[in-house]
């Protein structure tokens, strides 16, 4: 079984969580219509976001954009197969460089899959991504740790999490 | 301020793209505020942000949840026949629950990201897709985050 923290929601904040998870109309008075659809005035919209911004289940709020299309062609899945015992200071190492863009330990999978921590680089050419990993090594020490770099080849599905059954689409969501 | 010399965008759309990746303004009319920050009007922000978003530069304006902070998610794992994948990775995006997908250069070949309301689900999706594909999953749960996500700056 899995073992992932729950964090409880409240109705009010799973009802607006479901109808925003496309994206937030591209009108000028977006939260207005948001409530709309669900039964919340304007105000009640922001404040719910702001909470759940405050408590964490929110990371951020703005503009998501799409890396292949800005021309970040080249993008690698690092995969070391990190002790235990180090994984704490490593993965804090490698979460502080500035050209990394996630850091997860995840669970092994053993015997298929030794590897534990997890990192994504994006960049515009392959060399790039390769600079980077050797500097990140060299960096946190990661040198003489078994790893794999799994470059991307093609996408075939890019979207925000869908924690909810798709229901008919909100006017000029985005 | 220049215009980006890689994807001829304009300083305006540079902006939009790396200035608002989070603290989007929570107030009643937040596109007319970010137009009053750029110096243009709310129409001139509400169409270049459409604009951005039928290109497909911008996926979406809105909010990235905490991993895990709402049902449950895996990262999962697939070794596929090379001219099998095609037929495999539409069997995996059939799932409105799986948000990412993609091929990777590795034996195990096909990565995707399976979110679900609960771990019954999740695990009812990952034992539908092996029965309809003929292969097994791996299963890879985040157990940390070492990263704090400012958004994608673009260099």
């Amino acid at each position: 079984m899995l073992v992932i923290s729950m964090q409880i929601v409240n109705e009010k904040e799973s009802d607006l969580l479901e109808v925003i998870q496309t994206g937030f109309p591209l009108s000028p008075r977006p939260f207005q219509d948001i409530g709309h659809a669900i039964g919340l005035s304007e105000s009640e919209v922001i404040a719910i976001l702001k909470g759940l911004s405050e408590r964490g289940v929110i990371k951020r709020i703005g503009v998501v954009v799409r890396h292949r299309e800005l021309g970040f062609k080249a993008n690698a899945m690092v995969v070391w197969n990190v002790p235990d015992d180090l994984v704490p200071q490593k993965g804090k190492l490698i979460g502080e460089m500035e050209f990394v863009n996630l850091c997860y330990l995840r669970r092994r999978s053993l015997p298929r899959w030794p590897y534990n921590l997890y990192c994504m680089i994006h960049g515009r050419q392959r060399s790039e991504v390769l600079d980077n990993i050797a500097k990140l090594e060299a960096h946190c020490g990661m040198e003489d740790i078994a790893k794999e770099v799994l470059f991307s080849q093609r996408r075939y599905k890019q979207q925000g999490a869908h924690y909810f059954a798709t229901k008919p689409s909100q006017s000029q969501t985005i | 301020m220049k215009d980006d010399p890689h994807l001829g965008l304009s300083a305006i759309e540079w902006q939009l793209l790396n200035a608002f990746q989070h603290d989007f303004p929570l107030v009643a009319e937040p596109y007319k505020e970010i137009g009053r920050q750029l110096g243009i009007s709310e129409d001139e922000v509400l169409q270049q942000l459409q604009h951005l978003h039928e290109c497909g530069m911008v996926s979406r304006v809105g909010c990235v949840l905490r991993n895990g902070a709402l049902g449950v998610s895996t990262l999962a794992a697939m070794e596929v026949a090379p001219d099998d994948i095609d037929r495999v990775a539409d069997i995996v995006n059939s799932f409105s629950e799986v948000n990412h997908n993609y091929e990777r250069e590795n034996t195990l070949n096909l990565w995707f990201v399976v979110t679900a309301r609960s771990n019954e689900r999740l695990v009812e999706i990952l034992a539908e897709i092996e029965s309809k594909s003929g292969s097994p999953v791996l299963m890879l749960p985040m157990e940390a985050n070492f990263h704090i996500n400012l958004g994608f700056p673009i260099h």
